[in-house]
């Protein structure tokens, strides 16, 4: 189920990242837009966006609208929405 | 279908109250599959096994919102057992002055952190029942004062397996603005539960009877309508989030859950709940209940035995309680063990003030629980079983 990749750095594109309180935040977020058919990938917090030791959830830019939406007819609480570029 | 491996003769489970036993075997794969191919720390790291563990955790409270009807996942707070969920209700929302109302027929996982309560200031009112242990809403509502603030009620007693009527207690709570807080322990997994529906604003439940997880789980769903802004955490310490801070979160459920969790546990509470949602929950309950109406007959028809708590199926769970005369429940439970193979616990059930109440104290009574995984010939072994005690009597 997992997979060994040696170290080989994905290349680097433009994303969306979404910013939480907690870790269950996240996963529920995760949860309720996967549902929602949108494609979104979990992944540790940039060090240059929070101090924060937790997970935040990346997307596609043209998706925004959509997984906002899908957050707000669910209650899913966020801390922010940055760009990661 | 159950994972049990007893090779000590055939041994009849009947203490499914106190714990249930077997479980379903996705309990056991679900846990080892835990420890064996994730096994971290959940929201404590950003790698991939921290954030599937993160995710076992998850889809347990999803799994258990969906039972209970809980609208968000995150207000699922897990906790070691429901004692351990009452008392983050109770002593997290209880202030001296306040005044809360109680029935006579409750655990001591109530009983005692509100008398603890009450040393520090809090006005506790204990409600009679009748005769079968029937509460009447109506003194509930003539026990309300000006300062009352919460009612906490058993869904099902441990000792004469007697239902609340919780629609009307509700009803009373949202007439007079109380929270209502309900102890599920018996409940939970094995009768439906809708904490909207029912006007529930915590429900204290636990792991290890008929949702079918292994024991050191349980929890606390918290109601949209509880202000957590004045309920305080027992507990405070790590919880992974906002770890630049030494202050505690306020958000859930990291507010109620500090330290590392039984991930290990709730990995298993997540797949008895989804095997709980698989069977559902109106087939589990009609199993119990068909047993529980053979074993209310049987034991009713036998000469010597007398039995406790209501005649009327619809208004129990699939727990009796009984006496045989001229013998102590403790000697009956000894021999159902040692003569029959019979599991069953003897006592006072952790619930004197429900024993008092039906006049069984301090001897108290022999209790048989059935579970789901009980067959309509363990309760007729248990019959004869109980019929020959009582001859012998």
């Amino acid at each position: 189920m997992i997979s060994r990749r040696k170290h080989k750095k994905e290349p680097e594109t433009d994303l969306c990242v979404i910013l939480f309180h907690s870790t269950s935040e996240a996963i529920r977020a995760e949860s309720v837009t996967k549902k929602s058919g949108l494609q979104v990938k979990l992944r540790p917090i940039p060090r240059h966006l929070s101090s924060d030791c937790g997970i935040c959830l990346t997307f596609v830019p043209s998706d925004r609208a959509k997984v906002e939406e899908a957050l707000r007819a669910r209650n899913v609480d966020y801390d922010r929405i940055d760009r990661l570029e | 279908m159950a994972c049990s491996e007893v090779t000590d003769g055939r041994v009849i489970y009947l203490d499914n109250a106190a714990t249930s036993w077997p479980k379903p075997g996705e309990v056991c794969t679900g846990m080892v599959g835990f420890q064996t191919g994730i096994g971290a720390n959940p929201g404590r790291s950003g790698h991939r096994l921290s954030v599937e563990a993160g995710r076992v955790l998850y889809q347990a409270r999803e799994r258990v919102a969906t039972l209970f009807n809980v609208d968000d996942p995150l207000r699922v707070i897990f906790t070691l057992n429901a004692t351990d969920a009452l008392n983050i209700a109770m002593r997290g929302l209880l202030r001296p002055g306040d005044h809360v109302i109680t029935s006579s027929l409750e655990h001591n996982s109530v009983m005692r952190p509100l008398r603890r309560l009450e040393k520090k200031g809090v006005g506790v009112t204990v409600v009679p029942h009748g005769g079968e242990g029937l509460l009447d809403p109506g003194d509930i509502r003539n026990a309300i004062t000006g300062e009352t603030k919460m009612i906490v009620v058993n869904h099902a007693s441990n000792v004469t397996g007697t239902l609340a009527p919780l629609a009307e207690i509700g009803t009373v709570a949202r007439e007079h603005g109380l929270l209502l807080l309900v102890d599920a322990a018996q409940t939970g997994g094995s009768f439906p539960i809708d904490i909207i529906a029912d006007s529930i604003d915590l429900l204290a439940f636990t792991g290890h009877k008929s949702m079918m997880g292994p024991q050191g789980t349980g929890g606390l769903a918290i109601g949209n309508g509880v202000d957590l802004d004045t309920f305080v955490p027992l507990k405070t310490g790590g919880t992974g989030s906002r770890s630049e801070s030494e202050e505690h979160p306020d958000f859930l459920p990291d507010k109620y859950e500090s330290g590392t969790p039984n991930t290990i546990g709730i990995a298993g509470l997540g797949e008895g709940v989804r095997f709980v949602l698989e069977e559902g929950v109106e087939k589990i309950r009609a199993h119990e209940m068909s047993l529980a109406a053979k074993l209310v007959e049987g034991l009713g028809t036998t000469p010597g035995v007398t039995l406790y708590g209501p005649g009327d199926i619809d208004r129990r769970v699939a727990t009796v309680s009984f006496n045989i005369d001229g013998i102590m429940p403790s000697e009956v439970g000894y021999m159902l063990d040692e003569h029959y193979g019979i599991m069953c616990r003897v006592g006072l059930h952790c619930a004197p003030a429900a024993h008092r109440a039906i006049g069984t104290f301090p001897e108290g009574t022999v209790r048989l629980s059935i579970g789901y995984f009980n067959t309509a010939d363990d309760i007729e072994q248990a019959i004869e079983a109980v019929n020959d005690i009582a001859k012998e009597a």
